[in-house]
């Protein structure tokens, strides 16, 4: 995908989009085929890095979850002061 | 329960306010066979759904509509938020913005509200898989009807046509899950009893 990024923030949060996209669809793939052994393997695979991936962009920017909120290093709540995903531009 | 994601599961970023196009996508949104109907139909149908993972596959695609209902929203957002005037008054949208300004309504293209008759919850695993997967196609044909009318428009077209294949992905699902309810059934009959209510008699 030929896609120009205007920063790191966006470029990260188009990867999660990817790798989100992947956990999506295997989860589904998964519900009618709950043994496939290779589908299993692939889930865990992505699934782990769509969760690194989220944590890196919690840490560097805004939350995406509030699981992934950490306001250890922050003085004021980042859920409700970032931006909203209708907004668009970066997401 | 559910969280929140506070992404899209596809990008919308739409430069151009477009009232006519709006419009249109709204059907999506709150129409016949638009993706409120869609997620509340599965979520729905879950609870008499004698199977687990059958019942699984229901929460999860029910789930999915919900991101879609969020992406709908926001093409008909960021498609009116910047409209002038002049754009309402002279585009089939003055209707809508009469009681609704730019703000978001679940509404068919022609002005019907949303209504829970738009779907259907029987208690009958077999019924409403096989609701689903026409539900599917039906708004599969409503989002190629979509296309056409956005095909000069790529910021609005991307969007919708990621909505599309997932119609697709959807209605397969369903066809897995209703083969693995038949195949829990007597073969020769599969109408015999309805699993969800007559085996727990």
């Amino acid at each position: 995908m030929n896609t120009q990024f205007a920063s790191e923030q966006e470029k990260l949060l188009h990867d999660i989009g990817v790798l989100g996209f992947v956990v999506i669809e295997l989860s589904l793939y998964l519900d009618t085929h709950p043994t496939d052994q290779n589908a299993l393997k692939y889930f865990n695979h992505y699934n782990r890095l769509a969760n690194q991936a989220r944590q890196e962009y919690s840490a560097k920017y805004t939350p995406l979850t509030i699981s992934c909120a950490d306001v250890s290093a922050c003085n004021d709540w980042q859920w409700a002061l970032a931006p909203m995903p209708w907004e668009g531009g970066c997401n | 329960m559910w969280n929140y994601e506070r992404r899209l599961e596809f990008p919308v970023n739409i430069k151009e306010a477009n009232a006519d196009i709006a419009q249109a996508i709204i059907s999506q949104y709150g129409g016949p066979d638009g993706e409120m109907g869609a997620s509340m139909r599965y979520l729905s149908q879950r609870y008499a759904c004698p199977y687990r993972e059958v019942a699984g596959v229901l929460t999860d695609i029910g789930t999915e509509e919900l991101a879609h209902l969020e992406m709908v929203a926001t093409i008909v957002h960021q498609l009116t938020k910047n409209l002038s005037m002049e754009q309402i008054e002279e585009s089939g949208f003055r209707n809508y913005y009469v009681d609704h300004t730019v703000g978001i309504w679940p509404q068919a293209a022609g002005g019907v509200p949303f209504t829970a008759n738009q779907f259907q919850s029987t208690g009958d695993i077999i019924t409403d898989l096989t609701e689903d997967m026409a539900a599917e196609q039906k708004a599969r044909t409503t989002y190629d009807n979509i296309l056409r009318l956005v095909r000069d428009e790529p910021d609005v077209y991307e969007p919708i046509k990621f909505l599309r294949a997932r119609e697709i992905v959807h209605f397969q699902r369903f066809g897995e899950a209703l083969r693995i309810v038949q195949d829990r059934l007597n073969e020769k009959n599969f109408y015999a009893f309805n699993p969800g209510f007559d085996c727990a008699q």
